[in-house]
């Protein structure tokens, strides 16, 4: 059976990438947000800024117990946790980490990549619901309107993107920006790829629940939202979600405008190794870029969240959309 | 059993076993997460036959938006999570009948057509041929069906929108 071999290792790489990346992220937060709040953070475990407080935090996460509310609804107080992250898993499968590893070549793979991130909508709906608490399913209902709403401007730039490469494929989507930072699809169809990336940037700042949208979450009215009643493990495995998702939506920032795993020296270090590193450093750029504006920026109001959704990036993203299609058929 | 007829087994159990969980659960709720799995299913079955688009198109048509405005609209519905929503048995007889034919009809569809294995079809990507048929020769069901959607629209704001009472 060499075949479902093959399919095993190549699901386990991301996997493997999700969990790595989970850990080292930990630590980057803290250690962003403490800086930003000009403080010092974690000094003390493991030496050296505290660099082994992440492990620390994950054992202490594994070895705690699991608390159910007596009237929650167990299975799905249970599956909503894994939902949410076997979603945001899967669609790592079409993500190119490099021009020779790819886990599924889809040939409808950034449209199966919002697909199948949909599922994270039912997870957080399931988890409000079945925690039988108040502020849970607030919480879960902010979180849904908020994704539903951010998914029509992300959707529509994404379609920008799309009209102008011709593909849906994200490998050849990396293929085609090959050849250095000029051929970049930031810098095709100037202004209008550019203001592209910025609605698909904030839009997808709401679509994960980072700040300035993080109003399910928000502490001081709702606890903490959906994932107020879950501990030990379940209550990490949403918070694996997050950050997992965070890297998705950088990553496919990285590979719709910043050219993916291709090398910005056009031919020099573009071996499949060296893209690797291009493509991971361009997510993780994104991800310290989200990072930093959850420590500047304030929450804004429901009525501001909705405003800037349908009033704002949703006419400029149609526009947008005219625009480059015009531009495109001109060409 | 090849890997393909695994898959197809596993899938199509998914789908006929939460269908069933959808139409004789006791809770509403319980129906409408169990819809997610039947969705999942189908689009699984989907990718099986080489429908890539289609299966993609399923999962974020009626898991993306579908299934939410469903759940949405159990949950905001005042108290219907709390009470019991009763599934009763009614019009056995004319259920059966209903049931018979239309089943009937599916197994005479299904004895007649000639189907050809997908095994044997050589793959290729579905979403170029779909959009170049959508703008060529389907082109005006296409509009027409956007037509609809667009009154339906119009209709969903016009009930929506509260019109403010002059005093």
């Amino acid at each position: 059976m060499p075949e479902i071999f093959n399919m095993l290792i190549a699901s386990f790489i991301p996997l493997l990438f999700i969990l790595i990346y989970a850990v080292v992220i930990l630590w980057v937060e803290i250690k962003v947000a403490s800086h930003v709040q000009d403080r010092l953070g974690y000094m003390y475990t493991g030496g050296f800024h505290g660099i082994a407080q992440p492990i620390a935090d994950l054992l202490k996460l594994l070895t705690k117990e699991h608390i159910t509310p007596a009237n929650s609804d167990k299975i799905f107080f249970t599956l909503a946790p894994v939902l949410v992250f076997a979603s945001s898993y899967a669609a790592y499968a079409a993500l190119p980490f490099t021009s020779t590893f790819i886990a599924a070549n889809l040939n409808v793979g950034i449209f199966y990549i919002i697909a199948i991130t949909s599922f994270v909508v039912i997870g957080i709906l399931m988890a409000g619901w079945s925690s039988n608490n108040k502020y849970s399913l607030l919480g879960a209902m902010r979180s849904v309107a908020q994704i539903v709403s951010y998914e029509i401007p992300t959707v529509l730039s994404i379609l920008t993107v799309v009209v102008a490469v011709g593909t849906l494929n994200l490998q050849e989507i990396c293929e085609i920006q090959k050849g250095g930072i000029s051929s970049w699809n930031i810098f095709k169809y100037p202004p209008f790829m550019l203001i592209t990336f910025l609605i698909y940037f904030t839009a997808s700042l709401a679509e994960v629940n980072r700040t300035p949208f993080d109003i399910p979450e928000a502490e001081s009215e709702l606890v903490a939202g959906y994932h107020t009643e879950y501990t030990g493990m379940k209550f990490a495995m949403f918070y694996l979600a997050e950050y997992a998702n965070m890297f998705l939506v950088s990553g496919i920032a990285a590979i719709l405008f910043f050219g993916g795993w291709s090398s910005p020296f056009g031919k020099f270090l573009s071996s499949p190794g060296w893209g690797v590193f291009w493509f991971v450093s361009k997510g993780l750029f994104f991800v310290f870029l989200q990072i930093m504006l959850r420590w500047t920026l304030p929450r804004l109001r429901v009525d501001q969240l909705m405003y800037v959704s349908w009033k704002v990036l949703t006419p400029i993203s149609f526009v947008n959309l005219m625009m480059v299609g015009l531009w495109a058929i001109l060409k | 059993m090849s890997l393909f007829d695994v898959a197809f087994y596993v899938l199509a159990f998914i789908t006929v076993g939460s269908a069933i969980v959808v139409v004789s659960s006791k809770n509403i709720i319980y129906s409408a997460f169990a819809l997610l799995f039947t969705f999942f299913g189908v689009a699984g079955l989907y990718v099986l036959l080489n429908a890539d688009f289609i299966a993609v198109t399923q999962i974020l048509i009626y898991v993306g938006g579908i299934l939410v405005l469903i759940i949405f609209g159990v949950m905001l519905t005042t108290k219907a999570f709390d009470v019991p929503i009763k599934t009763e048995t009614l019009h056995v007889g004319p259920a059966i009948v209903v049931t018979g034919a239309i089943m009937g009809t599916l197994f005479g569809v299904i004895l007649k057509t000639r189907w050809f294995n997908v095994l044997n079809v050589q793959w290729d990507g579905t979403t170029k041929k779909i959009g170049e048929r959508l703008m060529t020769d389907f082109l005006l069901p296409f509009e027409v069906a956007s037509v609809v959607l667009l009154v339906a629209l119009l209709g969903a704001v016009i009930i929506a929108r509260r019109e403010k009472v002059k005093s």
